[in-house]
């Protein structure tokens, strides 16, 4: 016991006395040591964006997306499960991630969705929870790609002008409130607005 | 005993295998209107129609044809779950969205009883109704409207 506390007084002297090598090696140290730190981090939270890392738990819904549009499509263009699910902006981003360590805890200590039974049970929940985020940022992350100002009616079929001139121009509504399931298999939608 | 039965089954099995080369292999020389494939090979799949975006709607041909659905319907979930027909084309929202309504017809069972929503078995729309595609007939035929149809 004794030995940890002195090594701790030790490096405490270290920290509180200065150097004696150059500042300029102090600064350099410093700023090689605030690169690796940042690039470690950062490529570590890309780690956690990609599809593999999704579908190590999540594989049978990320299964689910193969047969939509934003999976196969004519050009090629696609999205994958962060793009969608995640905020692209540092902030958002870092909050949405710590909120994400909260269901890490529902999936392996309280082990609410860990079997395809529970969670089909609780997919309502979870779609309701994903609709109302989607709801409250405006569908934020529809419109990473998806930008209103550049959308040209005269491109688009009749059905959709109707909506996207009115409804969506005017911001009574966003993108989620019709465009629900997109990318995933429903939950039970008998109680949902504008579904039967 | 045993001997004759080995026999036997021995000259069967001869037999039948003969037969089996001899005879001609296969869908025997005749065609389909899919075409000649072996039974034995998997025939290349046709490519997928076309289903543009939009389209002018094709007109029914007989009195209760199912009308044709005249856009696409890509990952419209049709399910337990959620029905993507109806969220447009139900009677709650058909107004709103300024689709066509279903035909009162889907709210009476088998028995003639009219209910109160659509009907079980009227449920799963794509069991009737498809999308129009730019499929051509594969035989030529002299199908004409009846008279009430024809413009």
């Amino acid at each position: 016991m004794k030995w940890i506390i002195n090594a701790l007084k030790g490096f405490w002297g270290i920290l509180r006395r200065p150097s004696k090598a150059a500042v300029g090696i102090v600064l350099f140290m410093g700023f090689a040591g605030g690169l690796i730190f940042w690039g470690a981090f950062n490529t570590g939270m890309e780690a956690t964006n990609t599809e593999e890392f999704c579908s190590g738990c999540h594989a049978p819904i990320v299964a689910e997306i193969q047969e939509t549009i934003h999976y196969a499509n004519r050009s090629g263009v696609r999205a994958i499960c962060s793009d969608c699910h995640v905020p692209h902006a540092w902030t958002d981003k870092i909050v949405r991630k710590v909120q994400a360590s909260k269901e890490l805890f529902a999936y392996f200590v309280t082990q609410t969705i860990n079997t395809p039974e529970k969670f089909k049970e609780r997919r309502a929940h979870l779609a309701e929870r994903e609709w109302a985020r989607l709801k409250k940022n405006d569908s934020l992350e529809c419109r990473n790609c998806h930008n209103f100002d550049y959308m040209d009616f005269s491109e688009q079929s009749p059905r959709s002008v109707r909506q996207h001139s009115t409804a969506l121009a005017s911001g009574d509504n966003t993108c989620v409130d019709c465009h629900k399931g997109i990318a995933h298999k429903l939950p039970d939608m008998h109680k949902v607005d504008g579904w039967q | 005993m045993n001997k004759l039965l080995l026999l036997t089954i021995s000259l069967n099995l001869v037999l039948i295998s003969a037969f089996a080369i001899s005879e001609e292999r296969g869908i025997g020389g005749v065609e389909s209107l899919r075409g000649s494939a072996e039974l034995e090979t998997t025939r290349a799949a046709d490519p997928l129609k076309r289903v543009p975006r939009d389209q002018v709607d094709i007109e029914s041909s007989y009195v209760f044809q199912p009308p044709l659905i005249p856009h696409h319907i890509r990952s419209y979930e049709v399910s337990l779950n959620a029905n993507k027909c109806l969220s447009c084309h139900g009677w709650k929202n058909a107004k709103q969205m300024g689709a066509t309504k279903i035909s009162v017809t889907h709210f009476t069972n088998r028995n003639d009883e009219v209910l109160a929503d659509v009907s079980p078995r009227r449920y799963f729309c794509l069991q009737c109704h498809v999308t129009q595609s730019d499929a051509k007939p594969l035989v030529g035929n002299t199908f004409e409207r009846v008279q009430s149809l024809q413009k």
